[in-house]
């Protein structure tokens, strides 16, 4: 990877300012640090997705198809613990954010670049406890670790839900770090609406993951307290109250939940603007609702918790709160469709995920709406409609939206081009394997197919079938992203400074960018304002004039 | 540089006066004298709760503002703190709220459970 790179410019490029292990494994640098998560993230996103498999292969058909019960909710709680926490939740901020986000701003580098490296190493610590949980029998409470079942099972829920409560320190401080960045490191002249929105929605994930995390770490002490000084807090055998345990959970857990999906907002408001050739539509609407989804996602936890005991004003009041998310998310939908409006459309890989994420997301969106109403829910619950629901909201936009962010950030960081024709077929893949996995389950839900069990009615068979095919799609597809991902990052056509025309700062920087990211302090230009830059070929745009009056971007790295 | 200049007022460029310091520091103490004073005198439970509460949250603010210098810092940080205190309240007090509603529905006597919930009778 540290070799055969090449700066447009004269320093040495953050691959070829130190070599060898050691200079990874101690760096400072963003976006080494960013790398080593993605390639963390990958690794986990291919853990993950096997277990999805073992467990769509065992529902291939009614019964025993390759394992039993016990190892079926072994691997379905696998799959869910691994992929929300190793994957998605840190997956566009930890990875993608790292590596960009400063470089938006023009920055050198985060604020705190040690804290940022501690991150890493509590995501791998965590990471390692998770493995640790399968390596001593695997955990088989669902990702949700609910109590009584938790205290009671023997399988190794300990070690797993320790490294949750370290993941969740990572999480804290990568949006410390970022929270800190915004304000202290955007450069003269870049006032709050001058950010990318990018930017805007990293900022509003660090507010959740700054006030949310630390909860689930308190509810995980908890768990431990309870479980090894026989306290009762959420046992009713020792007097304590489980539905006590999913409020803590949810309070965490629904903000967690908006931690991934408003990384990938920010990610495609870029991809929408950036492939439309046109400013986006509605910029500080986008920005308002980036902070008011993460401020609303405080008040709306117990619409999980409908058929658990919660009293019934509680019920009614999260029922009315939580159509209020539709509208932030809504304002979203419609803005980037009237972006679309006219545009200029370039149909890339990156594009095409972003287009993906559209469809995805409202279907995603609107179904939420139905579990939101209390009488609707009551029939839905635990069925494989929210199992559909929730995939469509968290796989099918944000890990769509961190593959459109991988493919458009990628050339950048890496100084390589992925190959375009098989990015776009991937993403096509990506596409029709996550609507044949996952639509045929919103019909067997809605039919009354209760989510987590091993066996089912045979009239459920076909809707499992098509499910299964589709994930193999969907898994291969994957599979394929990342090895052409590992493959271009050595053998890929060297990418220009800016192969998609776009306006942000991190594409004025060297491709790949310097250790303190610019060799010369980066122009502030009218953002997401198109008219200035020309393509010369496919993949390079240049700016054909200069800056009429704005403000050069006085910060250098020097100064920080 | 204004900015430059801006900066320089964190919290760290601040020192409290002597006579500020032993202020807060005496108030803290007669507060705290107050509230052992006011477990002498039966004003009924709930009120004598409160009474306590409050006399708390008047030597925490006392703490917050001078020990810990928010009065000399950015409103920006006293809206960070307040926010935090908010949401830190909404979660506490949702929950003690819900569970409140609730309790009586999962943790009962065993000698004597309350009335199951009755549903719509079925039409034959």
């Amino acid at each position: 990877m540290a070799t055969n790179h090449e700066t447009s410019g004269h320093e040495p490029n953050f691959y070829e300012v130190k070599r060898g292990l050691k200079s990874w494994l101690y760096t400072l640098d963003h976006k080494r640090i960013g790398l080593m998560y993605l390639w963390g993230i990958l690794g986990s996103l291919l853990l993950g997705g096997a277990f999805a498999l073992l467990v769509r292969i065992e529902l291939f058909s009614p019964g025993q198809d390759i394992v039993g019960q016990d190892r079926y909710n072994q691997f379905f709680t696998l799959h869910g613990a691994v992929m929300v926490f190793l994957v998605i939740v840190p997956g566009i901020p930890a990875a993608l954010g790292n590596m960009i986000m400063p470089i938006q701003l023009g920055a050198p580098d985060v604020a705190f670049p040690k804290l940022n490296l501690t991150s890493f190493y509590f995501w791998c610590i965590g990471a390692t406890l998770l493995l640790v949980s399968i390596a001593m029998g695997a955990v088989d409470t669902g990702w949700t670790f609910y109590t009584p079942y938790s205290l009671q099972t023997p399988t190794a829920v300990l070690p797993a839900v320790m490294g949750v409560f370290v993941l969740g320190f990572s999480s804290i401080f990568t949006g410390l770090n970022f929270l800190v960045t915004v304000h202290k490191f955007r450069p003269q002249g870049m006032g709050w609406f001058q950010l990318p929105l990018n930017v805007w929605a990293l900022y509003a994930t660090a507010i959740m993951q700054i006030l949310a995390t630390p909860v689930l770490g308190i509810t995980v002490l908890l768990l431990f307290v309870e479980t090894f000084m026989k306290i009762g807090i959420f046992d009713p055998q020792l007097g304590g109250d489980p539905v006590l345990f999913q409020h803590f959970f949810w309070f965490y857990s629904h903000p967690a939940v908006y931690i991934m999906i408003i990384p990938g907002m920010g990610v495609i408001s870029e991809l929408m603007t950036t492939f439309s050739r046109k400013p986006v539509f509605g910029y500080r609407f986008i920005a308002y609702s980036s902070v008011s989804l993460a401020l609303l996602s405080f008040l709306v936890w117990g619409h999980h918790m409908f058929v658990s005991g919660q009293s019934r004003l509680a019920t009614m009041v999260f029922s009315a709160l939580t159509f209020t998310v539709g509208i932030p998310s809504a304002i979203k939908v419609f803005n980037w469709t009237a972006t679309l409006y006219k545009g200029d459309i370039r149909l890339k890989t990156p594009m095409l995920y972003a287009l993906s994420f559209l469809l995805l997301f409202t279907i995603g969106g609107l179904t939420g709406l139905f579990l939101g109403i209390l009488a609707v829910d009551v029939h839905l619950h635990d069925t494989y409609f929210v199992v559909a629901h929730f995939h469509y909201v968290m796989m099918g936009s944000t890990l769509v939206a961190f593959l459109g962010g991988l493919h458009y950030w990628w050339p950048k960081i890496s100084g390589r081009m992925y190959p375009e024709r098989l990015g776009q077929l991937c993403a096509v893949g990506v596409f029709f394997g996550f609507n044949l996995t996952f639509l045929p389950q919103f019909v067997m839900g809605s039919r009354g197919m209760p989510r987590r069990y091993w066996d089912y009615d045979p009239e459920f068979t076909i809707f499992h079938q098509l499910s299964t095919v589709g994930a193999f799609v969907l898994g291969i597809s994957l599979f394929v992203v990342v090895c052409y991902t590992l493959w271009s990052a050595k053998n890929g056509p060297r990418a220009t400074v800016n192969p998609w025309g776009a306006t942000t700062l991190e594409w004025q920087a060297p491709t790949p960018p310097t250790l303190y990211n610019f060799e010369t302090p980066p122009e502030l230009h009218e953002l997401y304002n198109y008219d200035d830059l020309e393509q010369v070929a496919d993949v390079e745009w240049v700016r054909v004039s200069k800056p009429e009056g704005a403000d050069a971007v006085a910060k250098s790295s020097a100064d920080h | 540089m204004t900015d430059q200049h801006h900066d320089d007022h964190h919290g760290l460029a601040h020192t409290a006066s002597l006579k500020v310091l032993l202020g807060t520091g005496g108030a803290l103490l007669v507060l705290t004298i107050l509230t052992v004073l006011a477990t002498k005198v039966d004003f009924g439970t709930n009120l004598n709760l409160a009474l306590a509460m409050f006399i708390a949250v008047v030597k925490a603010t006392l703490v917050v503002l001078f020990f810990m210098h928010l009065k000399y810092d950015k409103g920006f940080h006293s809206v960070i703190f307040v926010a935090a205190l908010l949401a830190a309240a909404l979660f506490v007090g949702y929950i003690l709220l819900d569970s409140n509603q609730y309790q009586a529905t999962i943790i009962w006597d065993p000698l004597n459970p309350p009335v199951a919930p009755v549903g719509p009778k079925l039409i034959p």
